[in-house]
Parts: C-alpha cells; structure tokens; sequence
C-alpha cells in the first residue's frame, strides 16, 4: 500500500507518514495552486498521509 | 492543526494571515471580510442594485452566494459566448449558472452572443482578425461591453465581478512587466462610474484564488472545474503559476505586491519623479558621509550598536 495523490488525470504516489505539503513538493506540485480534499473533506499542508491515503487535488487556477 | 477560533480540526491554513479556521468558521469569516472591503473601498451601499458577472466559474458564483448572505440585492448575469472547444464549456457553465440561480431563487439574465450579434465569440475573433489566433481578447472586449450594456440598459446601480487577488495580481504583474502606466494607473477595487460606463467593483480583490476555491467547496457550490479551452498556455496563468511559485517561498508575496501597490497608487506617488537631492540629507558626524537619518548614519550606527554588544 502507499498513499495516492490525484491531480486531474494524474496520479502520483508517495510514501506513507509524508506531511502533505512534503509530498506536493516532492511531486513537483505548487502547494498554492491546490486544495487537498481525503475522504471529501479538506486538509491542511500539515497533514500526516496514511498508508492507503487517497488525496484528491483540486486545481485552484482559472481565467484566460 | 487546529482552528484558531474553536479549536476544532482546521479546514484551511492562510499562510498569509497565519490564520487556519474550520469548515464553519471560515464560511463566516469569507462573508466578513468581504462586507470590510465593499466598505474600505467604498463600493456600493446596502440600498443599491447589483449586477453580479456570473460564468458559471468558482469565483463569480461564490461572489453571488456571499453577497446574499451579507443581504444585498443582486441580481446574474451570464453571457453566452459560444465557446465549445470538445467539452461544451459554454453549455455547460450556463447549465450550472442556471442550476444555482434556480436552487437559491434568484433573479438571472441571459445574453447569448451569437442571437444578440449573429455569430459566437470563437468565430467573431477568427472574422475581425484580432488577438494571434485566439478568441481571448475578443471575449474581454465582448464582455466588457456587453456587461456595461445590460447594466446600464436594466437601471443597476453597480456591476461586481468576481476577481480575485491572484486575477489582480496577475494583471498587475503583467502590466509592471512592460510598465503600462495607463494601465496601471486604472486597476482597483473599484472603476468609478462615468458617463456611459457602470461603476465596477470587484469585492473578491483580496481573497487568493485558493481561498475563493474553499469557499465553493465548503460551501457546497458547483461550479465548472474545467479550465476554458482557449485558456491553455495563456499569459495570465503563467503569470499566476509564477507568482504561486513566489507565493510558496514567500508567504504573503501576492498580497503584499498588490496592496502595496494599492497603496502607492492612493498616496499619488506611483510613477511620481523624487528629486534625491531635495532630500534632506546631512553628513555623517562620523564619517562625513551624507545620510538622511538624524544623527549618525545607519551604518555608522550599526557598527557602534556592535560595539556594544
């Protein structure tokens, strides 16, 4: 098992006891350009990812 | 990490703010800090009418949901702009903007381009040869326009739209980029109305795009989550992908380039020449240098505070 980060299309794994903002970083995703929801709710950058985790992210940018 | 304000498991952090609020907390902080900067800024008073730009997008729709909950009076508008691009876009931000003026009882205009002007937006841009091959600055220009025109035409007092920090910042960083000073000396919060032109105002100036993202998401709004397709690889999101990057290595950077801007802009001195030997400077007792601090200079002051420790 691992802890699965889901952007759009993209699927991303990291290891289990990564903070989230860790695990974005670490992925090349900008903390800021993102809301992190598990299990629908939203968590924060500090949050400590379990085994078995799926996070889903929610692009934040819009506009033309 | 916890709420600050109940302790409970917090929903968001703000690193900016240093301020981390619940679900339930955050939803009436939003609300708050809208209604403190329609009246910092001055933009409109409870008794006038509203018209709010709405896309269907998380900004425009929360920015409605927000000013009902503070009590204003506003009424939609959502413009038709023909824009397909293989996922329907405009059908289905309409389908979305008209589920939510219907689920909360609100009064929504529709103005569909291509009835009003005999053609959609995508195929106006390709005919008028405007804007390197993309629709964008045809959709701006049409926009802005057609807002203005229903505004004025329907008797509102106002027309709110729903930009937020990260669109301002945006701009801002574009225009400081190639120093548009006109352009530059327009934006704010608020355009003041003028013969012809509907004052506009933009209450979600402050908030970042993350914060207007949680704000749909708590409460419960959907909104199209699908990115225009003509927006792909645009000016204005490599501007904001750029200023994330500062963002997350620099907490507050965003915020404090556009409010400090605000400022500058307030106090006059944007783009004000300083004649530097109008100043007042003086030498250094010290070292003869010439500063304008009283006393010693900074430096010969930091080197005697060494010597005191």
């Amino acid at each position: 098992m691992a802890v699965k980060l889901i952007l759009r299309d993209k699927e991303y794994e990291v290891r289990p006891g990564m903070a989230l903002v860790d695990a974005l970083k670490k992925n090349n995703i900008v903390p800021e350009a993102v809301i992190a929801t598990r299990d629908g709710e939203m968590i924060t950058d500090d949050e400590i990812l379990r085994d078995g985790d799926v996070v889903k992210l929610i692009a934040v940018i819009s506009g033309g | 990490m916890k709420c600050r304000k109940c302790e409970n498991k917090a929903s968001i952090h703000m690193r900016q703010h240093k301020l981390a609020l619940c679900k339930e907390h955050y939803l009436e902080w939003v609300p708050e800090q809208t209604e403190r900067f329609i009246k910092k800024y001055e933009m409109f008073a409870p008794e006038e009418k509203i018209l709010v730009a709405v896309s269907g997008g998380k900004d425009s729709l929360s920015l409605w949901h927000i000013l009902l909950k503070l009590g204003y009076q506003a009424d939609g508008l959502y413009l038709g702009l023909g824009i397909d691009g293989g996922i329907n876009y405009s059908h289905e931000s309409q389908r979305l903007t008209e589920e939510f003026a219907a689920k909360n009882n609100l009064k929504l205009h529709i103005v569909d381009i291509e009835k009003e002007y005999g053609q959609p937006i995508p195929v106006i841009a390709q005919r008028s040869h405007r804007g390197d091959g993309k629709p964008c600055a045809v959709c701006g220009l049409a926009k802005r326009h057609e807002m203005n025109r229903i505004a004025r035409d329907l008797g509102y007092d106002v027309l709110a739209t729903g930009h937020n920090l990260d669109d301002e910042a945006a701009v801002l960083f574009g225009n400081t980029l190639n120093w548009s000073s006109e352009y530059l000396l327009r934006q704010g919060p608020v355009l003041p109305g003028t013969a012809g032109l509907a004052r506009k105002v933009k209450p979600l100036c402050r908030f970042y795009e993350r914060e207007m993202t949680a704000y749909a998401i708590l409460s419960g709004i959907e909104y199209i989550y699908e990115e225009c397709p003509f927006a792909e690889g645009s000016q204005s999101i490599f501007y904001k992908e750029s200023l994330n990057q500062l963002e997350t290595a620099r907490p507050g950077a965003k915020l404090i380039f556009y409010l400090n801007f605000l400022e500058a802009k307030k106090s006059g001195n944007l783009f004000l020449e300083k004649n530097v030997e109008m100043a007042d400077l003086h030498p250094c007792p010290k070292c003869g240098q010439p500063t304008s601090t009283p006393d010693f200079c900074s430096f010969c002051r930091m080197i005697e505070k060494t010597k005191d420790n």
